[in-house]
């Protein structure tokens, strides 16, 4: 196998992957239980241990079979699963389709510790439209690594949205390419609330005139949970909107990162980026790591970027208690109003939905 | 009502109050004034329930009740309401769901119903009429980008939605017009009852010839040094409060 990355790499400073390599992964088994999934009305594609599930899945009219092509990018985990990787979607949407909704779940579950390389690629030809709605879920040891390569081309608008509700055991690492061409969209929101350690690393590529990346993000973090979210967006055409809102929560002794890169060529002029990432822990004993980095070639630009680490506002708490709301509602409801800002750009109300749900549940377990 | 006997409290090494003793009889509305740093609002959120306040001497019975062992949620639900010097902002939570939440958490915790949205919504765009508030305020987050003004009418459409036994107004007439100044006088008047007091905290005469208190006091260095008459605020506005610390 591939080397695994270790915190000599600048790029995995904050993320230690030691935990990952002391384990040794076998082959993933067969499921037989049936996964719990969400009740929307739309095509899905169930992958079960990382292979997919006819029977749970439905047609979806855009999806060709698995192709093992080839990845871009030379990251460690890209060159892992390329060199493991087993299925994936394969979507292709043409040109002026409007192809709706996709549901696309990963369930995992297993006995001993295993492994699996999802290589998943998404394809919307000019002006077409597509939403992915993407559950990764799962309980015990296992290491998901997931490979996406996204291609939107110009006028072209991708939604996706993801919610990563692994295991507290799981190990989960996402890394995803998206080439973004003129007047096209990818709208990228990540709720992570599961996984021992994960990452999601996304790289966007703003190809042509007025293309537009969204890679927003939620973490909820509790126990002694990692999570990273790590992003480069690369403006190589003039006149580009970026927007980056990461939120992170943090209990117990959870540790999150945040590097969010902007890269900005020499062409690049009437760049418009922006970037904010802030943390709220709610222990002594949390802990986050951001790392915000500009490279800017072009002159005329507006790139701005902010971060904060803070606790909650006591003198809010105090002034919701006094108005009779309890402690501890007092606490949730100022910790989804801080996420608020990450979740707004998710323009899908089934989506939204859903956030809010497993959002509201999620207090209930600190 | 409110019976507060020799109370002492302080902030980490500085006492600031320094044996307040002030009885509220039900239907009364009492006014404090005093100069500035004399206490006024930290009474105010040692009686609401505020952390970072140490007691160290002294009782408060509110119809007859301890209060100072409870949770500030606990006081909200008995009927205390204490409207802020410095109303504090909430951004990312909705002042309609910040409302409804709050009457909902209330009247869960006195064994009542709670209000729907429909009803509720009913009983808020009401209350901001009466108000002459804009109605987007419901819809606006909690104080965030509210004028000084705004902040305080806010407090007062709370109060309304709330119908408190017990009101503590901290300087709500602070920075308000003389429309608005009307509007919060007519908001506590038409709670007037002989189940609602008032402590209204102000540094202005101009408040009281709106709301007739029942008593004025003077509350300086941590003490309440007199007491009488509504008279007795045109007095100290003509005279100030020279002297009265040594009394
Ligand atoms: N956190 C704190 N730490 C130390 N001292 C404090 C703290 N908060 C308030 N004080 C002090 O307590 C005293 C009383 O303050 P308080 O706010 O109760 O006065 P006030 O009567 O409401 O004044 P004003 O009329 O200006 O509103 C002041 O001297 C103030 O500096
Ligand atoms: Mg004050």
């Amino acid at each position: 196998m591939n080397a695994l990355p270790t915190r000599k790499l600048e790029a995995w400073r904050y993320t230690d992957m030691r935990p990952l390599s002391a384990i040794s992964f076998g082959e993933p088994p067969a499921v037989s239980a049936t996964p719990e999934l969400p009740d929307l009305p739309y095509p899905r594609m169930v992958f079960l241990n990382g292979a997919l599930n006819t029977a749970l899945s439905t047609s979806f009219a855009f999806a060709k079979p698995y192709a093992p092509f080839a990845v871009r990018g030379a990251q460690p985990m890209v060159l892992i699963n390329a060199e493991h990787a087993k299925g994936g979607i394969n979507i292709e949407i043409p040109a002026g389709q409007d192809a709706g909704e996709l549901l696309l779940v990963s369930q995992a579950s297993g006995a001993a510790p295993f492994a699996f390389h999802p290589r998943h690629r998404v394809k919307l030809g000019q002006g077409a439209k597509l939403t992915l709605i993407q559950l990764d879920k799962g309980e015990g040891t296992y290491w998901q690594n997931v490979v996406f390569e996204i291609e939107v081309e110009a006028g072209a608008k991708f939604q996706h949205f993801r919610l990563q509700q692994e295991g507290t055991e799981a190990f989960n690492t996402t890394t995803i390419h998206a080439d973004i061409a003129g007047d096209a969209a990818y709208e990228h929101f990540t709720l992570t609330l599961g996984a021992k350690i994960s990452r999601t690393e996304i790289e966007a590529n703003l190809l042509g005139q007025t293309a537009l990346a969204h890679l927003n993000a939620a973490q909820l973090l509790g126990g002694t949970q990692h999570g990273d979210f790590t992003t480069i967006i690369r403006h190589k055409a003039p006149n580009c909107p970026s927007r980056q809102t990461v939120k992170s929560v943090l209990a117990g002794r959870a540790r999150g990162v945040f590097q969010g890169k902007i890269e900005v060529d020499q062409i690049a002029q009437k760049t418009d980026g922006y970037q904010m990432s802030q943390a709220l822990l709610l222990s002594p004993e949390a802990e986050m790591d951001i790392k915000p980095e500009l490279q800017i070639f072009a002159d005329d630009v507006k790139c701005s970027h902010g971060a904060t680490i803070g606790a909650l506002d006591e003198e809010q708490v105090f002034y919701l208690r006094s108005r009779g709301i309890p402690e501890a509602d007092a606490r949730q409801i100022l910790i989804r109003a801080f996420i608020e800002e990450a979740l707004e750009p998710v323009a899908h109300d089934a989506s939204k939905a859903l956030f809010e749900d497993v959002l509201d549940s999620w207090w209930g377990r600190q | 009502m409110l019976e507060i006997k020799n109370l002492h409290a302080r902030i980490g090494d500085a006492e600031i109050l320094k044996g307040v003793t002030l009885t509220i009889p039900d239907g009364e509305i009492h006014a404090i004034m005093g100069p500035n740093g004399a206490g006024k609002s930290t009474l105010s959120y040692v009686l609401s329930g505020r952390d970072g306040y140490e007691v160290t001497d002294g009782e408060v019975l509110f119809n007859g009740e301890n209060i100072l062992e409870m949770d500030p949620e606990d006081r909200a639900a008995t009927g205390l309401f204490l409207a802020f010097q410095y109303p504090v902002e909430l951004p990312g939570v909705g002042n309609a769901n910040f409302l409804r939440t709050s009457l909902n958490a209330i009247r869960r915790k006195r064994g009542e119903d709670e209000l729907d949205a429909v009803a509720f919504l009913k009983l808020a765009r009401g209350a901001v009429k009466q108000l002459a508030m804009k109605e987007d305020f419901l819809k606006r987050n909690v104080n965030v980008g509210f004028s000084g003004g705004e902040k305080k009418r806010n407090e007062m459409l709370q109060m309304a939605i709330l119908k408190p036994h017990l009101a503590i107004l901290d300087e709500t007439d602070s920075g308000l017009d003389i429309d608005a100044l009307k509007i919060v006088a007519e908001g506590v008047n038409s709670l007037r009852d002989e189940k609602f007091s008032a402590l209204i905290i102000t540094h202005y005469q101009r408040l009281l010839d709106y709301i007739v208190p029942d008593m004025v006091h003077v509350l300086a260095g941590g003490k309440i040094v007199r007491s009488g008459p509504a008279s007795l605020a045109l007095e100290l506005e003509a005279s100030g409060y020279a002297g009265l610390e040594a009394a």
